[in-house]
């Protein structure tokens, strides 16, 4: 049981509910590849995808994970719809409420609007990504997969290298690392990196090579080109060079450390060929896992909202948020 | 007028109030409001702004010049006075702008304002990023005897920030306003205004290095004056978990450290007045994603429970020294004949009852827009009536 409305950060979440996502996501794994096996428990559901920003796997890996459950799945091509109009967010969310979505699934370019939606609207709110701030369902897949090869988190040393300073994958997976007792250092250029990380519980440094020293996990970002434009690092050839993991560098991690990425991953810039191809790279079961945890996500707060048909009312949010904030947060 | 204030007075009056165990202030006079009118009427305007000062205790209030357009001339000024005698309940104090249009190119037209009966310039919403015109300015008005309202940001240090740069930024994914983008103007600023003349009031403070700037400034005897709003002494950035935008203001709320200085600075008069920087916006303004939010929030109508919340509460300020903050030190900073009981005066007056303690509800609020971050928040003190010379405009916490 999971008994919240939204799923909006791994910042919200303990680490009671996270174990909880994770064990649900080992159910559902099972039943991925076994149509038969495959609980129907989002029949009558309906859940739309709202992504003000791309993301192709993301947006598949919810719709695929919505339809084996059963949910009636949509997609709000933000691109062509009245959001091209001008459309506030919280109108489109109050337009889709009225016609009975239960789960909204969205992504957006600023930080907190899932909030901002999930205040607004009586559907469940799922955070897909926002601005610079969380991604919960990448981190809770990333956990997934850490979990079902170590089986515990307690002391893992992680190592996430990279763009940190853009990366809401790194942000969502520090909250979460931390609250299961893993160690987290975070490292990459100083120009994409925040000492402010530290305030999250992470270990902030440039020396790469001290940040995969022994670790367990091993976890690349992906560096966005446009970057190099704004002036955060020279070129391409000097940030493989200083940043970039091979075989060699992942020497200095366990023997057997895994390694990870989010995903589309640069070959040969973040990651070598080499490693992403081997043996330590779990990186194809990341993509698997997804639909598991986004199984789990959804089946999680559907079976919620079966559980509060009756008090229903309770998530009735009308225009008027102020007045009413205190009173109509959901109080479970 | 005020008659008399005797401890038993034998003539007979037409209205009698029983303030037993109230406290009896001259009126509030709030130095930093935006009315809205003219151009952004849907937010508030003269009428709706002059009954929130009204319930909030405030008998003089001063209204900035973003408005759109910007009060740059003296026309615009009449026509705020215009408005103000028709339809506002209490005294409504012009401010003019710095600039033509808050363009920062030229100086607006300041003397012909300064007859029209502007109480100050400022460029409030920005700064006056040039600084040798800001020089000339001071110069210029230093002649007609009006004080410069600084809002102190450096836009090219603000960088798309939209809350307190640090610890809660870090946890909420957001982009940060540090304290340097504040401070390198209001030192700036300072510098400046040395031997223009000028009485430089530097307003919104919030850091505690504006502070220690502005602490230093008046220990080397500088005509400097700073205001503090409530929402700084009140709250830190904390308050923004959850992404709701009525915590969005500018300057932000900030850390823990930079309120304990903020209240030092009050405590040993560094910061001499009060004000609430009332900036109303729409819901519509306020109900979005936080980056896209308007800054500011309204604060006529809680101005005085939350400095008797927590400064006289807290010990940090005596009621006496909470109201000359907020009534005395403002009359000397405009140079007008108000902030006093004394007989002779007029008779702008406040009645508070200290003692009622209630949570604040913004759908009580007489102004047109409600965002507020205090909506539910416990305070204690609640302003009764509010006397505008000598005419009843709140009687017993109803407008008249
Ligand atoms: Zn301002």
């Amino acid at each position: 049981m999971l008994r919240r409305k939204d799923i909006l950060g791994i910042r919200d979440l303990n680490c009671e509910e996270i174990l909880h996502i994770l064990e649900t996501a080992k159910d559902m794994k099972e039943k991925i590849g076994n149509k038969k096996a495959r609980e129907k428990s989002l029949q009558n559901f309906s859940v739309v995808t709202l992504f003000y920003e791309n993301s192709t796997r993301t947006r598949m890996s919810f719709a695929l994970a919505g339809e084996y459950l059963g949910a009636e799945v949509a997609d709000l091509g933000v691109a062509t719809s009245s959001v091209n109009k001008g459309e506030s967010l919280v109108d489109t969310g109050i337009t889709l409420d009225q016609m009975g979505i239960d789960i909204m699934v969205i992504r957006h370019s600023m930080s907190g609007a899932a909030n901002v939606l999930a205040r607004n609207v009586r559907a469940s709110v799922i955070n897909a990504g926002d601005g610079v701030n969380e991604h919960p369902t990448q981190a809770l897949l990333d956990l997934y997969t850490i979990f079902e090869k170590k089986k515990n988190f307690k002391d893992l040393k992680v190592a996430i290298i990279g763009d940190i300073i853009h990366s809401r994958v790194a942000r969502s997976n520090v909250f979460g690392l931390t609250k299961l007792g893993a160690h987290v250092v975070v490292g990459g250029p100083s120009t994409l990196i925040s000492k402010n990380m530290e305030y999250l519980g992470a270990k902030v440094t440039t020396d790469i090579k001290e940040a995969l020293r022994d670790a367990d996990i091993v976890m690349g970002l992906r560096i966005q080109l446009e970057r190099q434009k704004g002036g955060l690092f020279p070129d391409l050839r000097e940030y493989r060079g200083l940043f970039g993991i091979d075989e060699e560098m992942l020497k200095y991690a366990k023997a057997d450390a895994l390694l990870m990425h989010p995903g589309p991953v640069n070959r040969g810039i973040e990651l070598s060929t080499e490693i992403i191809d081997g043996h330590q790279s779990v990186i194809n079961e990341q993509v698997k896992n997804g639909v598991a945890v986004r199984m789990a996500l959804l089946h999680l707060l559907a079976e919620e909202r079966k559980r509060n048909e009756d008090t229903h009312s309770k998530w009735t949010h009308t225009r008027s948020f102020i007045q009413n904030r205190w009173d109509q947060r959901y109080t479970g | 007028m005020i008659v008399a204030v005797e401890e038993k007075i034998t003539t007979s009056a037409d209205k009698t109030i029983d303030a037993k165990g109230y406290w009896v202030t001259p009126g509030l006079i709030d130095v930093h409001v935006h009315l809205r009118e003219p151009g952004y009427e849907y937010k508030e305007t003269i009428k709706t702004g002059s009954r929130a000062a009204a319930k909030g205790g405030y008998t003089t209030i001063c209204c900035m010049p973003n408005t759109n357009p910007v009060i740059d001339n003296e026309i615009l000024v009449e026509y705020i006075k215009m408005k103000a005698e028709r339809e506002a309940i209490v005294n409504v104090l012009p401010i003019g702008s710095i600039t033509k249009g808050q363009k920062g190119e030229e100086l607006a037209n300041i003397g012909k304002m300064a007859q029209a009966g502007i109480c100050a310039i400022s460029e409030d919403g920005k700064s006056v990023m040039n600084a040798g015109l800001l020089k000339k300015a001071m110069k210029y008005v230093s002649m007609f005897n009006l004080p410069v309202f600084s809002h102190c940001e450096d836009p090219t240090l603000v960088g798309g920030g939209v809350m307190n740069a640090g610890e809660m930024a870090e946890r909420m994914g957001m982009k940060g306003i540090g304290a340097d983008s504040e401070e390198v103007i209001v030192a700036r600023d300072i510098i400046l205004a040395r031997n223009t003349g000028v009485k430089l009031h530097i307003c919104h403070i919030s850091t505690a290095g504006s502070v220690q700037l502005v602490r230093e400034a008046k220990q080397r005897g500088e005509a400097v004056s700073a205001e503090v709003c409530p929402h700084h002494f009140s709250l830190t950035d904390e308050a923004v978990e959850d992404y709701d935008a009525n915590t969005k203001m500018n300057p932000p709320l900030r850390s823990a450290e930079d309120v304990k200085s903020l209240k030092e600075g009050l405590k040993d008069n560094t910061i001499e007045i009060i004000a609430t920087d009332h900036a109303p916006h729409h819901m519509d303004e306020k109900n979005c994603e936080y980056d896209r939010a308007a800054f500011g929030i309204v604060g006529l109508e809680t101005a005085l429970p939350l400095g008797i919340t927590h400064l006289v509460e807290e010990n940090i300020l005596t009621p006496m020294e909470l109201i000359e903050k907020m009534s005395t030190n403002p009359a000397k900073l405009l140079g007008i004949d108000k902030g006093s009981l004394q007989v002779g005066k007029i008779a702008d007056i406040t009645i508070i009852d200290p003692d009622e303690e209630y949570a604040i509800d913004v759908n009580t609020f007489a102004s047109k827009s409600k965002n507020s971050p205090f909506h539910g928040h416990w305070v204690k003190g609640r302003v009764k009536y509010t006397i505008v010379g000598g005419k009843i405009v709140l009687n017993n916490g109803e407008l008249v």
